[in-house]
């Protein structure tokens, strides 16, 4: 890299952007300083609320209009965008500087095909005939290794997968040779193997351009994959910044270490082997079809788990790994009875829930809760948290005060204040509200807590203190957990067992250590060589 | 879709008879007899007997309904107890205003209210928006017959721009037919405005908050641009649905706005029907709304297909 001959292609210097008044901090961003040259990948790296998308906002001068930009300069191969008029920063966009975004799903509009989508682009910024347009937009989607281009070039969003969507839109971002291109967490709504593969097509891209990219991703298996340089973000401040290699290796910083050092290992600790408990879950060939009923036509049917073959025993983690659509959450419900399986048994302890009536399956509900994913979206943002608690108990019979004070014990055990019982969910943060639904769940003393992705919205220093919980009341009360991820280093660390699932089969069943030690099914081979950051053992470091 | 076009026309099936049955029996179950009103104030009670037997009234209830359900599927609708015609002939003569006038309200309102829902969404919180809803309020709060007689206070008897009432068909003089479909279609607009104008903005509004909307700003696209073709055409389908629902108000506004401005059409037909217990006509026109609002609607969810290419029957 002998790129600092040439000038910078943006130099953001001295950002300050300001929050609408009443928020929890004055600044959304403050004194940042940065560069990106050209053929250099930056990464922006920060937990939630520490700022990095509000400047890729800025760059763009896409931001919200409740913030402003208070002071500094944000200079585009020397231009300063903050000064420039909404008509220059329309001529800028997609020509000089492109973006792409988070979600896949939704950043491309559903009612136009991807080939109007790439084609406005040329459209409003060239004079190119619409034979020309044409030809250069087959050419970009080549470009971007989407299969039959004339094909996608007619498709519309919905008739892709994320990955080839994400392509569209990095088609459509490029297209133009943009000289800086903003990435905002492009992967994390990705599958690992999709995602592995759109890392490598950004850096190929970048690379055959020079083209500078601000890459912003939360996730430090990311940076050790693409990044030259890093800047690590906390609270609208730059804490630290330099190249990869020194960041991730030897970081001066607190933060830095403290972040570097709550990335969870891929290699699986060592937890011996404990095959002595009673088995709490045991399913048999359990299988869930959904099927559609049409008049004329033939129904369409969708296997989401074939013959599934589990079992837990008690203060035992299983582990189900897979990608999305690979089943995993489909059996998670189904062993809840949250939803009714098609196939096969499922036994909880000895009684077979599977095809159990529903009167007579609601004593043994109690007997497997669930934490799902989104602790945003799964409390009822009008009841308080105590309320919240002591609604499971209470409704098998258990006497307000006795619950009351079950739930105080609990807090106590996810460690929270028991006090605060009478607040309001959204008066907690998102790791406090995952630790709410923890105790929610254990209120019901189940024999089984199932964990269905319960870390993954949660920051990484968050997802740490979690997990550790987690594992800890696993311990302590002796429960069996069913712990469903996509993410493989949560699994290495909190599993002894692991399942590894696709297209609703489990294609590898196995203790943790042997399933990651020495991967058998060329599926689970592929997963793992997908896993980012996988040749970076981050480092722990005393912060 | 062939499969959804059927379905729902084997479904307009029990609507149409849940209908009829309904509107037989309130006809039957009010009190009001056709035959005293057809034979006058001063009939003898032998008069009127003689009347009842002959429409076929001294029957019990259900072989009165089952003898009309019999004819209505063999396609007599009967005759008209009052008009002398038979209801076939009646509608046939009547639905030409009425048709004109949803015609021209629609189009009317539709192109009035679309583009001032997208304007005061764009600009959320200013003085056109706040203009929009205020007006929203207003049409949906204010009667028709109130809105029809100011109307014609000011362009037709102030003004003298407007005819007063009054129908030519639009074969004898388009013109003349032309400047006395105004006043009728601008009071019936009114509500439907109203009604559109807001769904449009709160539809525009929450599409404006997608993920798509930025990555189009993000394209360098103009104002306008983003707008009409990425927030206007997703915004499209709960708009639709309304204006589908929106046949409804059409159809009761018609009763009201046909008498006021003296069009002579199904609406006033009904109302005529109703003040005369003309039994036949009232339960032809009530059939023939319902029919034609099931499949004004299911002519909606197909047209949904054009706007949304996710939605596939």
């Amino acid at each position: 890299m002998s790129t600092e001959t040439k000038r910078p292609v943006l130099e953001v210097r001295n950002l300050s952007v300001a929050l609408p008044k009443g928020g929890d901090r004055v600044h959304a961003v403050e004194k940042v300083s940065f560069t990106v040259n050209p053929g250099e990948i930056v990464c922006l790296v920060g937990e939630s609320g520490s700022g990095k998308s509000v400047i890729a906002f800025t760059v763009m001068g896409l931001l919200a209009k409740a913030l402003k930009p208070t002071s500094g300069e944000i200079l585009l191969e020397g231009e300063n965008i903050l000064a420039a008029s909404e008509d220059r920063l329309r001529e800028l966009r997609c020509t000089r500087m492109s973006m792409i975004f988070q979600e896949p799903m939704t950043a491309l509009n559903p009612v136009m095909t991807c080939g109007e989508q790439i084609d406005e682009v040329l459209n409003t910024h060239t004079n190119l005939d619409p034979e020309t347009r044409k030809a250069k937009i087959i050419a970009i989607l080549a470009r971007v290794k989407l299969p039959e281009p004339e094909r996608i070039y007619g498709s519309f969003p919905h008739q892709l997968s994320g990955g080839q969507r994400q392509r569209i839109m990095i088609a459509m971002a490029l297209v133009l040779d943009p000289v800086l291109l903003i990435a905002d967490e492009p992967t994390t709504a990705l599958d690992v193997t999709t995602q592995a593969e759109i890392l490598k097509l950004v850096a190929e891209l970048q690379a055959g351009q020079g083209t500078g990219v601000l890459f912003i991703t939360h996730d430090l298996g990311v940076v050790a994959e693409i990044a030259h340089r890093v800047a690590v973000l906390r609270w609208g401040e730059l804490v630290e910044m330099g190249p990869t290699e020194q960041i991730l290796s030897r970081p001066v910083q607190g933060y830095t270490k403290m972040l570097i050092s709550s990335v969870p290992s891929i290699t699986p600790v060592h937890r011996g082997v404990r095959r002595d408990g009673v088995t709490i879950l045991r399913t048999e060939k359990l299988g869930k079809t959904y099927s559609g009923n049409a008049f004329f036509q033939k129904a369409r049917v969708v296997k989401a788990a074939v013959d599934v073959d589990l079992d837990i025993r008690r203060g035992e983690t299983l582990g189900i790994v897979g990608e999305s659509g690979s089943g995993k959450s489909t059996v998670a419900r189904c062993i809840a009875r949250l939803i009714d399986p098609t196939e096969g048994k499922v036994y909880i302890g000895d009684t077979e829930i599977a095809t159990m009536s529903a009167r007579k399956l609601r004593p043994h509900r109690r007997r497997v809760q669930i934490v799902f994913q989104d602790p945003y979206r799964s409390m009822n943002p009008r009841i308080t948290v105590g309320e919240f608690i002591i609604e499971g108990p209470m409704n098998f019979g258990i006497k307000r005060d006795e619950a009351m004070a079950r739930a105080r014990k609990l807090m106590e055990t996810v460690r929270l204040d028991p006090n605060s019982l009478d607040r309001y969910p959204h008066q907690f943060s998102g790791g406090q509200r995952q630790r709410i639904c923890i105790a929610r769940a254990l209120a019901m003393e189940p024999e089984l807590l199932i964990a269905d992705e319960a870390v993954s919205a949660l920051d990484v220093s968050v997802q740490k203190q979690v997990l550790e919980l987690l594992d800890e009341i696993r311990v302590r009360l002796n429960l069996a957990v069913l712990f469903i991820t996509h993410d493989l280093r949560v699994a290495a660390q909190i599993c002894d067992y692991v399942a590894v699932m696709s297209k609703g089969r489990v294609v590898e069943y196995g203790s943790a250590e042997q399933v990651f030690g020495s991967p058998k099914d060329d599926y689970t081979k592929a997963l793992f060589a997908a896993a980012p950051g996988r040749h970076w053992e981050f480092g722990k470091f005393a912060a | 879709m062939l499969d959804f076009i059927a379905r729902r026309l084997i479904a307009i099936i029990p609507v149409l008879g849940v209908v009829a049955v309904f509107v037989f029996l309130m006809l039957r179950l009010t009190p009001g007899d056709p035959a005293a009103v057809i034979a006058g104030d001063n009939a003898t009670s032998d008069q009127i007997a003689d009347i009842r037997n002959k429409l076929g009234l001294d029957e019990p209830i259900w072989t009165q309904f089952a003898i009309w359900i019999g004819n209505v599927l063999q396609g007599n609708f009967g005759e008209s107890f009052f008009f002398k015609k038979t209801v076939a002939e009646l509608i046939a003569q009547r639905v030409e205003p009425t048709l004109a006038l949803a015609i021209c309200t629609l189009v009317f309102a539709v192109s009035i209210s679309v583009p001032i829902g997208v304007m005061a969404a764009y600009r959320q919180g200013s003085l056109i928006d706040k203009a929009v809803m205020g007006f929203s309020v207003l049409g949906f709060s204010v009667p028709g017959f109130v809105i029809g007689y100011c109307l014609i206070y000011v362009f037709a008897i102030e003004l003298g721009w407007l005819p007063v009432q009054g129908y030519v068909r639009i074969g004898v003089n388009f013109w003349q037919f032309a400047e006395r479909m105004v006043l009728p279609s601008l009071t019936l607009s009114v509500g439907f405005v109203a009604l559109i104008s807001r769904i449009t903005r709160a539809s525009v509004l929450e599409v404006l908050n997608e993920d798509y909307i930025r990555t189009a700003r993000a394209k360098g696209l103009s104002n306008r641009v983003v707008l009409m073709r990425h927030a206007l055409r997703n915004a499209a389908v709960p708009i639709l649905t309304v204006i589908g629902l929106g046949i409804a108000i059409l159809i009761g506004g018609a009763v009201v706005t046909e008498s006021v401005f003296g069009l002579p059409g199904l609406g006033r037909l009904t109302v005529e029907a109703v003040l005369s217990r003309d039994f036949p006509t009232i339960q032809t026109v009530i059939l023939l709304f319902s029919v034609v609002y099931v499949v004004i609607n299911l002519l909606i969810d197909i047209s949904y297909t054009l706007f949304d290419p996710r939605i596939r029957y």
